[in-house]
This record gives C-alpha cells, sequence and structure tokens, in this order.
C-alpha cells in the first residue's frame, strides 16, 4: 500500500445502460455522484442517513438507498435510477398507476417510491417473504394490502399519500 | 467527513494484509452503518477495506446438519434462504423484522453483527459518552435513556445491542468464524460480545483487525418451531424497544428444552439462561412461561424511563411460548 493513501480514484459507473468515467472523492455517495456529477436529479435527497428511501435506485435490479453507498463503492453494479425506469411517452405500468391513483402531492418521495416498487415486486417474484408473512416458511406469498404496506415501509412520505400509493401498487399487481 | 483511502480486495488473506498494515484502517461490509457514523463524525477512518470482493457471499449446509452462512450474505438472501425460512424460522423472521427491503439488500451478515447502538449520545459527537470516548461520561444514565437497557448494564454504559438478526443467532447458539491476526478462531456468540463492565468502548472479545468470515448454525431440529417477536414505537422501519427469539420442543404437554434470547433490553443480545432453566422439565402452561419470564427479569435494573421494558418483554416472552405450544 503506498505511503499516501489515495483518497480520490478514478471511477466508473454504469447508471441507466450507460457508461460514466469520473474522478470523485472517495467521501462522494452514489446519491451525490448521481445529481451533482451526472446531472441525474430524479434520486432526491430527503434525511441522506438511510431512513426515509427518497433516494433509492436498484443495484443488479435489487433496491437499495443511494445515501449510503460511497460512489467508489458502487463501480461494480449496474445501477437503475427512475431515468432510467420509464420516461414521458414510455411510462413504467407503475408510473401510470401512481398518476391514475394520485399516488403522490409534492411528488419529492414519488421516485424513491416506484423505484422501490419495481424492486419490491421483483422480491414477491422470487418467493422473498416479509415480517407480515404468516408463515415465513411456505411458498409464494400473496401481495395484499399489509405485505405491501409492510415490503414499501422503507420509503416515507411526508405528504401521507399513503392509501393512493398502495391502491397503485395493488393495481399493477391486479 | 474525514478524506479516507478505499480498497477492495478479492483474496481474505490481502484484505487482512491491508487492515494489519494501514492504521486507522476498517472493513467496510453493505455501509448502511458505517457510511452513517462517518457522516456524523462518530467514525474517522483512514481507509476503508471493502470485503463484498471477498468469498463470503453463501449459505451451505455443514456436516453435522446445521447452516453455515457466508459474513458477506446480504441480510435479505439469508432471510430468503429455503433452508433457513424452514429450519430457524426464527432468524429469517429476526432479519425480516429489521430496517427496510433497501437497507436488507445492502446489509451484510458481518456488518450486522458489529453495527453500533443507536443511544443518542453515542452518535452525537457534541455530547460526552464513554462508549465513543473513554471517560468522557455517560449522560444517558440520567437524560435520555428510555430505550436504553434494563439487564447487564454498568456504571459507565446502558447502551443496548440494536441488532434483530443477532438475537437469534444468540437463541440458536450460532458460531462467528473469524480471521484474526494470530490466525482463524471460532467464536460461540455467547463469548462473542462483551458486556460494557469498566470498558465500554470494548463490545466484542475480537482483536483488532479481525475478519468474520462465516457464522454456523448448529443443527437444532426443533429450531423449526420458533419465533421472533418484535416490538417497536411504530409498525415497521424502526427499531425494537423490546424483542424475543424462542424456540420449543414440547412434548406431552411438556417443555422438553427451550431457548430464549431477548432484544433491545441489555448491551449484548440476551441469552435467557435463567428462564430457560426455570422451564426445562415443566408444564408448557402460560402459568410456568410466567414464572420462567420473571425469573429472568428479576434481575433486571430499570431506571427512570425505561421501567416499561419489564412487562414488555415479560409478555413478550410469554405470548411467544404460547404461540409456540399452540404450533407444535
Ligand atoms: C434507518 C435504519 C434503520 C435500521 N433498522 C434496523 C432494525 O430495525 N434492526 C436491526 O437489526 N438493524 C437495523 N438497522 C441497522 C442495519 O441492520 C445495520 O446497519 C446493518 O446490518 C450493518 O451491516 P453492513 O454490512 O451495512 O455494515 P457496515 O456498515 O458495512 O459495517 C458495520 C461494522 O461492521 C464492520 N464489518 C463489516 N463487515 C465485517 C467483516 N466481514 N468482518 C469484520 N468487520 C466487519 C465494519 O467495519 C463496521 O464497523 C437500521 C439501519 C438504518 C440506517
Ligand atoms: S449509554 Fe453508553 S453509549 Fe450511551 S451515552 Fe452512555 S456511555 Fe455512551
Ligand atoms: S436520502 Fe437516502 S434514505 Fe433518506
Ligand atoms: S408526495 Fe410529498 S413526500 Fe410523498
Amino acid at each position: 500500500m503506498p505511503e499516501r493513501v489515495a483518497t480520490l480514484s478514478p471511477i466508473r459507473l454504469s447508471v441507466n445502460g450507460r457508461e460514466y468515467q469520473l474522478e470523485l472523492d472517495h467521501r462522494t455517495t452514489l446519491l451525490d455522484a448521481l445529481r451533482e456529477n451526472l446531472d441525474l436529479t430524479g434520486s432526491k435527497k430527503g434525511c441522506d442517513h438511510g431512513q426515509c428511501g427518497a433516494c433509492t435506485v436498484m443495484l443488479d435490479g435489487r433496491r437499495a438507498n443511494a445515501c449510503l453507498i460511497f460512489a467508489v463503492a458502487a463501480q461494480t453494479h449496474d445501477i437503475t435510477t427512475i431515468e432510467g425506469v420509464g420516461a414521458a411517452g414510455n411510462l413504467h405500468p407503475l408510473q401510470q398507476a401512481f398518476i391514475d391513483h394520485d399516488g403522490l402531492q409534492c411528488g419529492y418521495c414519488t421516485p424513491g417510491q416506484i423505484c422501490s416498487a419495481v424492486a419490491m415486486l421483483a422480491e414477491v417474484e422470487a418467493g422473498w417473504p416479509s415480517a407480515v408473512t404468516p408463515d415465513v416458511a411456505a411458498g409464494p406469498v400473496d401481495l395484499d394490502e399489509s405485505e405491501t404496506r409492510e415490503r414499501m415501509s422503507g420509503n416515507l412520505c411526508r405528504c401521507g399519500a399513503y392509501v393512493n400509493i398502495v391502491a397503485a401498487i395493488q393495481d399493477v399487481v391486479g | 467527513m474525514k478524506e479516507f483511502g478505499y480498497e477492495r480486495p478479492a483474496h481474505p488473506t490481502d484484505a487482512l494484509a491491508m487492515i494489519a498494515g494501514v492504521a486507522g484502517a476498517r472493513f467496510l461490509g453493505g455501509g448502511t452503518n458505517l457510511v452513517d457514523l462517518m457522516k456524523l463524525g462518530v467514525e474517522t477512518p483512514a481507509v476503508l477495506i471493502d470485503v463484498t470482493a471477498l468469498p463470503y457471499d453463501f449459505v451451505t449446509d455443514d456436516a453435522d446438519g446445521g447452516l453455515r452462512v457466508g459474513s458477506g450474505t446480504r441480510n435479505s438472501d439469508l432471510a430468503a434462504h429455503l433452508a433457513v425460512r424452514r429450519r430457524y424460522p426464527a432468524l429469517a423472521q429476526a432479519v425480516l423484522a429489521g430496517a427496510s427491503g433497501q437497507l436488507r439488500n445492502m446489509a451484510t451478515v458481518g456488518g450486522n453483527l458489529l453495527q453500533r447502538t443507536r443511544c443518542p449520545y453515542f452518535q452525537d459527537v457534541t455530547k460526552p459518552c464513554n462508549k465513543r470516548v473513554p471517560d468522557s461520561g455517560c449522560p444517558a444514565r440520567d437524560g435520555e435513556h428510555h430505550n436504553l437497557a434494563i439487564l447487564g448494564g454498568s456504571d459507565l454504559c446502558i447502551a443496548t445491542n440494536p441488532s434483530d438478526m443477532a438475537v437469534a443467532l444468540a437463541a440458536f447458539d450460532a458460531v462467528v468464524f473469524v480471521e484474526e491476526p494470530a490466525g482463524p478462531r471460532a467464536v460461540p456468540i455467547a463469548d462473542f460480545y462483551r458486556l460494557p463492565a469498566d470498558e465500554p468502548q470494548r463490545e466484542t472479545t475480537l482483536e483488532p483487525g479481525a475478519l468474520i468470515t462465516a457464522v454456523a448454525l448448529p443443527a437444532l431440529p426443533w429450531a423449526a418451531n420458533s419465533r421472533y417477536r418484535k416490538a417497536r414505537e411504530r409498525a415497521s422501519y424502526s427499531f425494537a424497544i423490546g424483542s424475543v427469539a424462542v424456540a420449543l420442543d414440547v412434548a406431552d404437554g411438556m417443555v422438553r428444552d427451550v431457548r430464549i434470547a431477548l432484544g433491545a433490553v441489555a448491551p449484548i443480545p440476551w441469552r435467557a439462561y435463567r428462564a430457560e432453566q426455570s422451564l426445562r422439565g415443566q408444564p408448557a402452561t402460560e402459568v410456568a412461561f410466567r414464572e420462567a419470564a420473571d425469573a429472568e427479569l428479576e434481575w433486571a435494573q430499570p431506571l427512570r424511563d425505561n421501567r416499561y421494558k419489564v412487562p414488555l418483554v415479560r409478555n413478550l416472552m410469554v405470548r411467544t411460548l404460547i404461540e409456540l405450544v399452540q404450533a407444535s
């Protein structure tokens, strides 16, 4: 190891299918790199401490809080932000459902809610139980309202749009 | 935040050489606790050694019928693993009761074991705290302690261990495998954590620079009849104010064997040996369960604002034991 420790590095990030080359101070979180360096401002900073879910992105399809991972440690993942989930004219079914059900008021938590919900549906598909699943040893779970609420509890909404957020997700599940 | 170096070794020998080679180097797992504490200025590592490229992301069967879980296994993968859900359901439930879906995807088993207390003074560098700065004092004793310890605390520190997962591991007598400068060591979970006594800054019996490699769950066929129950201040995404992991082996209405561990009541995941002892060979009745819970909690030393924990964990123990009788 060198005498003087390097505190910045060339960093390669793969975001929404595009490769980016940056040079970043190791202290830069993935959230700050996305917002400040890549101009992908869909991911929001609510608490910066893992307590709100506004910064939720997907790492290799799995939801994660971008505020608690340093960009330097995120280089091995394929990152998906809300900008990679859908776009105007080509909305993801969950985005359309949030519009149809008024699943938002100010909209600040919404990108995180939607990224979280996309990955959450994949977790259900994979048969993952949750804290409200009566028998964790049993097979697939039915994503009812209480399962939806528990699985989405990592995303807070200051406007309290929860009822409509749950309705939007339930709509997509069918 | 202080500047730091970053390394991501692929081989354990390199990771161990790096941690030994630089003062102030620290391992980085999912980062969900360490990164947070770095932002708060509580942790100031000179170098982070990311351990997520090490070959420790696995759950495999052990020859003795138990399970072995790699330290790099993400909390969500541990809880979703079918063998864990079927053979040690209280462990899957404990992990699922912690944090959020996002955080569980990031958090590793090794990092979960070593996560720090949520005592508000420990997390606030403008306040004294014996754990963070030895001999600076403990404002919690007369201050904000509603979620701190009723068992096992000392005059110097009454912090609680916040991990849900570790409570289930304590109930199942898990063994933690570590690589230390002196070589590999298998540490029973009962010897892994330290009570604060007069050194609250030392939370485990690990040597500095120890790398956690795996956790073994010994075979315990009746662990299939186990359950984790957690009380908290909101329904989800919140630390425990009291919790219990229980496994029960009951036959002909009698308790053949039982494991009970308590969370959020002590500086370590608290194995309720007294309650267990008072129950073995007794009828599996609510009366016996109440007596067992009281046998454990008789030793509680609650403070002004955490007295509620005594009836809370008593009821958690009794209710969970009753449910497990009904389930068997
Ligand atoms: C908002 C929020 C809510 C939470 N709620 C809960 C909850 O309800 N219940 C609960 O139990 N937890 C909860 N947590 C805590 C969470 O479970 C822990 O932060 C997580 O388990 C830590 O794992 P990690 O891999 O991210 O650890 P890191 O943050 O990477 O590391 C933690 C510590 O472990 C050390 N370390 C990591 N890996 C190794 C290794 N292999 N060998 C040696 N040392 C290692 C690091 O050096 C560091 O000191 C919550 C966290 C947040 C932010
Ligand atoms: S209880 Fe422990 S962690 Fe909390 S302030 Fe006192 S010494 Fe610090
Ligand atoms: S900004 Fe990341 S969880 Fe709040
Ligand atoms: S819509 Fe305003 S925070 Fe959720």
